[in-house]
C-alpha cells in the first residue's frame, strides 16, 4: 500500500503507523452537560465500516506528521490524504 | 579540576574511518546540531529568521547547504540546523538568541551520530540500507528514513558521491555495523 503524503509524495505504508479512527480528532467538550456520556462514546465506540473509512496515520519513519487517510477497507484503495492539522483546523480547532 | 575530553560516538580518541574499495565510511564528530520548531502563530517570523540564517527556508524533503550553518527540513514547521562543532559549540544558544520567541530551539549535538559515506559505490550501499530513491535524489535532498529499524536522516551532499547519514547516537555501533556490513557485502561482488 502506498500513501501519497501531502508534503513528501508517495511513501510506502511500512513507514507509517496506524493510529485509529480519524474521529479521535473530535474530542468532546469536557464542560458539556453530557460530557460523561460523550467521553464514553469517544473513548470506546467506533464504527467498523466495510468500505470508506477516515483513519489517522502517523509518519513514524518520516517527517512525524499525522495524516488523515481516507481508505477503502475492502480494497485498500486510498482516495484522499490530508495533514491532520489541516483537517482539525478546518473543523474549527486551534491546532 | 577534571580533565575530560569528549569522545566520538564510537569511542576511541579519534573518529573512526573505514576504507573499502569503492567507498569510505567515516564518522564525523565535528558537527554541532540544534533543532528549530516554529511556535504557533509565529511561523512567518520564524521562517524569516531561517532565511536570514541560511539564505533560504528548506522546503519539505530538502536541505539548504550553506556555510557555516546548514539546515534541513524535518517536519512541518521543524528544521535541523548543523554547523562545525569547532566554531559553533554553543549553536543552540546562538540560535535561541537569534530566533527569540519565534521558535523553540533544542540542542541536538549529543543525540546524533554522523557518518559520511563517500565513493562511487555510495548509491549501491544506500539502496541496500534504506528505502529512499537515492538515484533520483539530487544534491540538497534530505529524507528521514529507517536503516535497520533505526530512524535516520539521509542527506545527499554537493559532491555526487557523498551521502551524509545522521542516526541515533545511542545506537551508533548498530548503525556503524549496518553500514560496514553493507559496504563489505557490496565489495564481495
Amino acid at each position: 500500500m502506498i500513501i501519497d503524503h501531502p508534503l513528501l509524495g508517495p511513501r510506502d505504508s511500512a513507514e507509517f503507523t496506524y493510529m485509529g479512527d480519524a474521529k479521535l480528532i473530535e474530542r468532546p467538550d469536557w464542560q458539556s452537560d453530557t460530557a460523561a456520556q460523550d467521553f464514553y462514546d469517544y473513548g470506546y465506540l467506533r464504527d467498523n465500516p466495510a468500505g470508506w473509512h477516515e483513519e489517522l496515520w502517523f509518519h513514524e519513519a518520516g517527517d512525524r506528521s499525522w495524516l488523515v487517510v481516507t481508505r477503502n477497507t475492502l480494497t485498500h484503495e486510498i482516495a484522499k490524504v490530508a495533514l491532520a492539522t489541516d483537517v482539525a483546523r478546518s473543523k474549527g480547532r486551534s491546532r | 579540576m577534571h580533565n575530560l575530553s569528549p569522545t566520538p560516538a564510537l569511542g576511541g580518541t579519534s573518529p573512526r574511518v573505514d576504507q573499502f574499495d569503492h567507498v569510505t565510511i567515516s564518522e564525523n564528530d565535528n558537527l554541532a546540531l540544534a533543532s528549530i520548531a516554529a511556535r504557533k502563530g509565529r511561523e512567518q517570523a520564524c521562517q524569516k529568521q531561517l532565511k536570514t540564517l541560511l539564505g533560504a527556508v528548506p522546503a519539505p524533503g530538502k536541505a539548504q547547504l550553506h556555510d557555516p550553518e546548514a539546515g534541513f527540513w524535518m517536519g512541518p514547521e521543524q528544521w535541523m540546523i548543523g554547523a562545525p562543532l569547532d566554531s559553533h559549540e554553543l549553536l543552540a544558544e546562538q540560535l535561541q538568541t537569534q530566533f527569540g520567541d519565534t521558535a523553540s530551539v533544542t540542542e541536538q549535538t549529543g543525540a546524533w551520530v554522523c557518518f559520511d559515506v563517500i565513493g562511487p559505490a555510495m548509491p549501491d550501499i544506500c539502496e541496500r540500507l534504506c528505502a529512499v530513491p537515492i538515484r533520483q535524489m539530487v544534491a540538497g535532498d534530505a529524507q528521514r528514513t529507517v536503516i535497520h529499524q533505526m530512524g535516520c536522516f539521509v542527506i545527499r551532499r554537493q559532491d555526487a558521491e557523498h551521502l551524509r547519514i545522521l542516526g541515533p547516537r545511542s545506537s551508533a555501533q548498530s548503525l556503524h555495523h549496518a553500514l560496514i556490513t553493507t559496504a563489505q557485502s557490496f565489495q564481495a561482488f
